[in-house]
């Protein structure tokens, strides 16, 4: 029996017919089929249920005549009940269906970013300019020796100490896990393309690396996760690094479904799996259920790449990740890569991304500490997600103790993403979360790859400026360098798990 | 709050020596190359399997392995020579892992992760083996003459021309065929007594790929909800019987008494098992 919708559309689409050429540019852009023209009356049409607020015909529409804002239209004000509850309860009540989303976590939990405050230097230590000065802002990735045994013979210094692989990086930012599947070929090559442009890395995901692609090898992290799809020998030793996911920040503790519409020829490919099956990572990886079971996969994996990259291990920032930490560096992981609260997905259940894991900020500081406490900070690099919008968080996270940071979000942004959050349907009409070719056509990887460098080289700079404020022309000086953050608004707690004193507490 | 001063000992790299130091456990005779693993570790081992091969080994005899984990694992040269390792012993966990070519034979049983991601080649097991073998398998064949533990063949792998096949000449444990997303499975139940049922249950949960064969009883409830029961046809009559054949050969069973009896054929009921749980 057909069962009426009663959900309320979430967006005014508003044409100014002033304006209006009935171009249909609009109709041919949106995917969602929130356009339509009719002959009969020669007229635009809007469906507003239809729209998700991606702004794309908004940006193409020749003569601006469209407005894309979110609907007034609204249920008697409740604290309690918001739209969004009703909305979502709606939904369940017609599909009986665990609801999907896409994109980062967009509750209203702390962001402790926003809490803290960089220092810089006045008077008593000059700053540096970073126009005339060297800036380094180079970062080693790997496992860092406990002490270093030097030959020294007149000028020639020789490390006796045998060194464990290590991988540079020109910028503390590197490329979150995006596989090709979830994103479309476009978005993945861009992404790959100015990783290597800028001497940084990006990050396959678990979807492989197409072959054509494996020359971006040396800028990439390849992953190996719980569905081990496209990981083969060649895969793994064309790489920068090697990643085992264990899990990610917006659904934690939960396995992925890539939606069988998103499998296509080319997915099938790289995946080994039939074309248009659901593309399923358990939850688990089945061969690992202890720590053990990790340390069996991490020199496995060693094995197979003889011992010539560093192996990270990817987890979601979960309650007790100290302890998890601890045992992932003592099972051989060179990387602990940290996913948090607020880390983005292409398809995650709603309930999960917006109630599961802890923020990043949280995660990261306390795990640094628990390693520094136990003496093996050194062994791993960290790699933190999760939430990252600016080179003031980025500069943040590393005096928290981060090695460097992962960023997804904001290079889709960069690419053109609006965060409508529907990457899950597979009809993102920016040609990033989709596979269908009339859509991924929208993206020129050789200009979205500049949109990607453009990003990289305008947060280096800042960050440069920042550390030449305070004084410190390294960034390896800034890493885990607590004394140059300060809490504003927090509680005694928080300033404790963060490990930094309240602003003007000297 | 835990806390230990300096060194973290590590689980595989401690006191590992260096290449120069073990070749005495090595006799070369021409392309054969003998290694007497009792006193090397699972990384020395594979140190010297790996030097070998660049100085021309193209069969190697591994006698007294204990438990060595990942043989054939390094030799995960681009452009290898496909050689031959006969293992004497017990081989250790992840025996094959990430193979690429290579043909492996175990002379008695073999620990957890036989063929774990392997891509490509042949390992015999004249014995047993642990769990989760065969897990993500992409290419290859694996023929283990008795049992196998839980988690064999999860998330087998297929593309076009590419598939792997495992065949099991006794039973399984639980959650065999797991998630598979391709690959052929061939269970045999040869050790099975009149009327005793395999011994897995949840067999093919998940699954949306692939085929199982097996032969022996299986109860319905042994099955998971994804899997559906077929006769096989003659496309797989083929497949069966060509690989019960090798099989046979490698351990000197009567092919015709196995393939005289009955087989069922799984497959996936639906490519999209989990696709109705959603809503979008
Ligand atoms: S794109 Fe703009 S001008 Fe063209 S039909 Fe749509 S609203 Fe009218
Ligand atoms: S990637 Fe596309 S679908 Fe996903 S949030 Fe961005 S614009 Fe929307």
């Amino acid at each position: 029996m057909f069962m009426m919708s009663y959900q309320l559309p979430e967006f005014v689409i508003e044409r100014r017919e002033d304006k209006c050429i009935k171009c249909r540019v609009c109709e041919r852009q949106c995917a969602f089929e929130g356009h339509e023209y009719d002959e009969e009356f020669d007229r635009m049409f809007s469906y507003e249920d239809k729209c998700v607020g991606c702004q794309r015909c908004v940006v193409f529409c020749p003569t601006n005549a469209l407005i894309i804002k979110p609907h007034p239209g609204d249920y008697r004000p409740n604290a309690n009940w918001t739209r969004e509850k009703l909305q979502d309860l709606k939904k369940q009540a017609e599909t009986g269906g665990v609801i999907l989303t896409g994109s980062g976590n967009d509750k209203g939990y702390r962001i402790y970013w926003d809490h803290l405050v960089l220092n810089a230097s006045q008077v008593t230590n000059p700053s540096i300019d970073p126009l005339r000065e060297p800036m380094e802002l180079r970062t080693f990735l790997g496992r860092k020796p406990d002490s270093l045994q030097l030959e020294i013979d007149g000028d020639d210094v020789q490390i006796t100490t045998e060194l464990t692989p290590n991988v540079a990086i020109e910028t503390p930012i590197v490329f979150t896990a995006m596989s090709y599947g979830a994103i479309s070929y476009q978005a993945f090559k861009s992404l790959a393309m100015a990783a290597s442009e800028f001497g940084t890395l990006f990050n396959t995901g678990e979807g492989g690396l197409p072959t054509e692609l494996r020359k971006y090898g040396k800028n990439a992290i390849v992953q190996c996760a719980s569905g081990r799809f496209g990981v083969d020998p060649e895969y793994l030793n064309c790489s920068a690094a090697v990643e085992i996911k264990i899990g990610q920040g917006a659904k934690p503790g939960i396995g992925g479904h890539l939606p069988g519409e998103k499998v296509s020829v080319w997915i099938s490919e790289t995946r080994m799996i039939p074309e248009g099956t659901d593309a399923l990572s358990p939850a688990p990886q089945h061969d690992i259920y202890s720590i053990e079971d990790l340390s069996m996969l991490i020199y496995a994996l060693k094995e197979a790449t003889n011992y010539e990259k560093p192996v990270s291990v990817k987890i979601a920032a979960v309650h007790n990740a100290p302890a998890i930490a601890s045992g992932m560096v003592r099972a051989g992981a060179d990387i602990i890569a940290l996913d948090g609260l607020r880390g983005g997905t292409g398809a995650a259940p709603k309930i999960i991304r917006d109630n599961v894991g802890i923020p990043i900020e949280m995660a990261l500081a306390s795990v640094d500490r628990r390693l520094r406490e136990e003496g093996i900070r050194n062994k791993a690099s960290i790699l933190v997600a999760g939430g990252f919008r600016n080179s003031g968080d980025v500069l943040k996270a590393i005096a928290l103790g981060a090695d460097a940071v992962y960023i997804g979000s904001p290079a889709l942004i960069a690419m053109g993403c609006t965060m409508c959050q529907k990457c899950y349907t597979g009809k993102c009409n920016w040609g990033i979360c989709t596979q269908d070719p009339y859509l991924t056509k929208r993206l020129n990887p050789e200009i979205a790859s500049q949109r990607l460098v453009n990003l990289l080289r305008g947060w280096s700079h800042e960050i440069k400026e920042m550390l030449g404020g305070m004084g410190i022309n390294a960034i390896e000086s800034v890493r885990g360098n607590r004394d140059h953050l300060r809490g504003v608004g927090l509680e005694d707690w928080e300033l404790d798990v963060l490990g930094v004193k309240g602003a003007g507490e000297v | 709050m835990v806390s230990t001063s300096g060194a973290i000992k590590d689980m595989f790299l401690g006191e590992v020596r260096k290449i120069d130091e073990l070749f005495r456990f090595i006799k070369i005779d021409g392309e054969l190359a003998e290694i007497d693993a009792t006193e090397l570790k699972h990384k020395e081992l594979n140190d010297l399997m790996r030097e070998c091969i660049f100085k021309g080994a193209e069969k190697f005899v591994l006698k007294n392995v204990y438990g060595h984990r990942y043989i054939g694992t390094r030799l995960n040269i681009s452009n290898p020579k496909r050689v031959q390792i006969d293992i004497y012993g017990t081989a250790g966990n992840d025996l094959g892992a990430f193979l690429n070519g290579h043909k492996i034979v175990v002379h008695g049983n073999a620990q957890d992760g036989v063929g774990n991601t392997m891509d490509d080649g042949e390992i015999i097991i004249e014995g047993r083996a642990g769990d989760v073998v065969a897990m993500s398998m992409r290419g290859g064949k694996i023929f283990i003459r008795d049992n196998v533990g839980y988690r064999t063949a999860i998330h087998m792998k297929e593309f076009e021309n590419k598939v792997p096949v495992l065949v099991v000449g006794g039973t399984a444990q639980d959650f065999f065929g797991e998630y598979m997303a391709g690959g052929r499975v061939i269970l045999l139940g040869l050790n099975l007594k009149e009327n005793e049922a395999h011994k897995a249950h949840y067999i093919g949960t998940g699954m949306h790929g692939g085929i199982i064969y097996i032969r022996g009883k299986v109860e319905d409830y042994q099955l998971g909800r994804e899997v559906g029961v077929l006769e096989p046809e003659k496309e797989d009559w083929k497949l069966i019987e060509e690989n019960v054949r090798r099989f046979s050969d490698c351990f000197g069973f009567n092919s015709d008494d196995i393939l005289s009896d009955k087989f069922i054929k799984l497959i996936p009921v639906s490519r999209r098992p989990y696709g109705k749980i959603y809503a979008y």
